[in-house]
């Protein structure tokens, strides 16, 4: 009999405060005084009227395809609310929530999936990366952003989001594993969707959690219910303050569910079992704390309906002053690709120029 | 002052520029204690510091998109690939993120970025280490591409590169990293990019190359000047943006072309070079334009090598060849 020694041990937490219940599994971290509680309700809330109307822009021609972020509002809200403003976001595609908290803004949001690339600079001083398109590249723009602040030895940290798609992707593995190396001040936050467009999670990985993936890099990694915004909220908060006061980095799993089509170009009832979906739509975020604030009578009925009225009013006008933008002139592409345009690039940019 | 290398005016370009500028940084695999693989890092991060001359995991996406991260918030990172038939990895990072950030941001970010790569054949190396794609990046807007062909030019060329604000492909022909030696003044002193550079003026036909191959070049130079034949040799030394306006100005005088590149043939720079003749100086050519390039097929092992790349010999039967064209 061969003898073997155990050299090391692992273990993936998970945490959760408010369950599918709408119920308190236990006390309520400090931050979660009733006013803030109601302002994460409104937040989530105005995400999901942004992104509902976008769809209806995309379906009536005003839109471009657009990836609906409808189960990720506690995921991405909560993320919003826990970066500093001085933090440094790199975002994925579907953070509307978090984006709504950062100088792009909901205009920027608007003006980006509505095809122009002025909705990425909104803000001149904004230090956030634009969305990543291709998957998980932006974890590596992070680590670089995290070696940055460290250089500077700044105490400010980066927050860097990702599918649970993006996770097999090679950058993913590369960023996890430097920011170990190199104890970067950097914060990945999985929305575990269970959904990378059609492919579920078990077709993309054997891992039990993609927490555990951290563990390879040798960094903390920890699974959180990413439909209760508490939890999410409690935990990148407390990642980004280790990463703050340098003590290297994270990486959170929140658990949601994808309850939309990938993008407005997709159709999910061709691969996702509608009873899973109608099973895992009872766990979604809004209803989550909606009903237990207002079983706790911390907000009423009409209080809550007030205050989605007023998000409507806000993505209304939002959306009407987005529509009278005008595009940007045939040259712009010419304007930003070099600091100084090129003299091989004259004659280009004034036939660009001439055309209507 | 005593004459340097190459690989060393690229070491003398960093020391310098390291020194100047506290947001330039230095990394790579293998780019710190032990100082690059050439040596063109020799010594650097005991001179600045390991966290401004830092070995990196061996990763080459990593290495091509922590560049762009670090450069968003006005680092200035000069990121080493080992080999250039190693950048592949790095790739998306460098087309999809590192050319497009500041035309996605509106001009509110940017990529002040060099990727350096030894690039070439010629060395005895094993497969992969030899091949020359500049032209998949020359292919890219928003990138720069730079390839010196000289110390000179490496140490200016270099400089220009690392203070620019786009990011740049700086590709070294390690067949010459130790050919020459010329005196490099260390006077911080950058070369115009987006140029040409005339080596040699004739009147009979222009030669253009770049990189190692300028080496064959010149000297097919040399012996065509023998047989009574006056070559003008262009080192297009910036492949992108093209400065075609140098080219085209020697090819009025000489009305003949014949471009060198040790890449394959098929939609190598020598292909843009010459359809813009065709298109601005059409009128003037009196015979077609010749290439000598690398063959269409993989780039064989060392063994063959020799009879892959283009040679003197080839240079001069490509040009005598179309002497006869009147």
């Amino acid at each position: 009999m061969v003898h073997k020694t155990t050299v090391a041990n692992f273990e993936i937490s998970h945490l959760r405060y408010l369950n599918e219940h709408s119920k308190l599994t236990q006390n309520l971290p400090t931050f979660a005084d009733d006013k803030t509680l109601i302002e994460l309700l409104r937040l989530m809330t105005l995400t999901r009227e942004l992104d509902q109307q976008i769809i209806n822009l995309q379906r009536t021609g005003q839109m471009g395809t657009y990836p609906s972020c409808q189960g990720a509002e506690a995921f991405s809200v909560g993320i919003g609310h826990a970066i500093y403003k001085d933090d440094v976001f790199c975002p994925y595609y579907r953070d509307q929530g978090t984006t709504i908290f950062r100088p792009q803004g909901i205009m920027g949001l608007l003006q980006y999936w509505g095809g122009d690339e002025r909705g990425n600079n909104i803000d001149s001083l904004d230090q956030d990366l634009p969305i990543s398109v291709p998957i998980a590249s932006q974890c590596l723009h992070a680590v670089g952003v995290a070696y940055a602040l460290q250089y500077r030895k700044q105490n400010r940290a980066v927050i860097c989001t990702i599918g649970d798609g993006g996770t097999s992707e090679g950058d993913f593995y590369e960023a996890i594993n430097l920011a170990g190396t190199w104890k970067l001040p950097v914060v990945f936050v999985i929305n575990n969707n269970q959904w990378a467009i059609s492919v579920p999670l078990s077709a993309q990985t054997a891992c039990q959690t993609i927490a555990q993936k951290a563990i390879g890099a040798g960094i903390d990694g920890e699974q959180i219910d990413g439909n209760d915004v508490i939890a999410v909220r409690e935990t990148v908060r407390e990642a980004i303050d280790k990463a703050r006061s340098g003590n290297g980095p994270t990486v959170i799993e929140t658990l949601t569910f994808r309850l939309s089509d990938h993008t407005t170009a997709d159709d999910a009832t061709r691969y996702q079992p509608q009873d899973v979906v109608q099973q895992e739509s009872k766990k979604e975020p809004i209803a989550r704390l909606y009903n237990y604030l207002l079983a706790t009578q911390i907000i009423t009925k009409a209080q809550y309906e007030k205050m989605s009225q007023k998000c409507k009013a806000d993505i209304d006008k939002s959306i009407e002053e987005f529509l009278k933008i005008p595009k940007d002139k045939a040259t712009s592409p010419f304007d930003h690709l070099y600091e100084n345009l090129p003299e091989a690039l004259i004659d280009q940019y004034h036939e660009i120029g001439a055309t209507k | 002052m005593s004459a340097i290398t190459l690989v060393e005016a690229v070491n003398q370009a960093l020391a310098y520029e390291l020194n100047a500028d506290e947001n330039v940084v230095v990394f790579g695999e293998d780019v710190g204690t032990n100082g690059g693989v050439f040596r063109a890092t020799d010594n650097l991060a005991a001179q600045f510091g390991n966290n401004r001359v830092m070995d990196t995991p061996l990763a080459e996406s990593m290495i091509a998109g922590m560049a762009v991260g670090m450069a968003s918030q006005g680092i200035r990172p000069v990121a080493e690939f080992q080999f250039m038939g190693f950048i592949y990895p790095g790739f998306n990072q460098i087309v999809s993120h590192a050319s497009r950030l500041r035309n996605r941001t509106r001009g509110r970010l940017s990529c002040p970025i060099v990727y350096r790569a030894p690039y070439g054949g010629g060395i005895h190396a094993p497969e992969h280490h030899s091949e020359s794609t500049e032209a998949l990046f020359a292919h890219i807007p928003g990138l720069r591409v730079v390839i010196p062909s000289s110390p000179l030019q490496a140490y200016g060329l270099l400089l220009a590169s690392i203070r620019n604000n786009d990011p740049v492909i700086f590709l070294e022909p390690k067949r010459i990293y130790r050919l020459v030696k010329q005196e490099v003044p260390n006077n911080g002193e950058a070369l115009p990019l987006d140029r040409c550079y005339t080596l040699r003026e004739g009147t009979d036909v222009t030669l253009v190359s770049w990189g190692a191959m300028l080496h064959e070049t010149q000297q097919a130079a040399i012996e065509l000047d023998k047989q009574g034949i006056s070559a003008e040799v262009i080192d297009v030394a910036t492949i992108k943006p093209l400065d075609i306006q140098t080219i085209i100005n020697s090819v009025e005088k000489t009305s003949r072309c014949v471009i060198i590149h040790e890449a394959a043939r098929c939609c190598g720079v020598g292909a843009e070079i010459a359809a813009q003749l065709c298109e601005y100086a059409f009128d003037c050519l009196s015979a077609p334009i010749a290439r000598v390039t690398g063959y269409d097929t993989i780039m064989p092992y060392y063994q063959l090598e020799k009879s892959y790349l283009p040679s003197v010999q080839k240079i001069i039967d490509a040009t005598l060849n179309i002497m006869e064209t009147v």
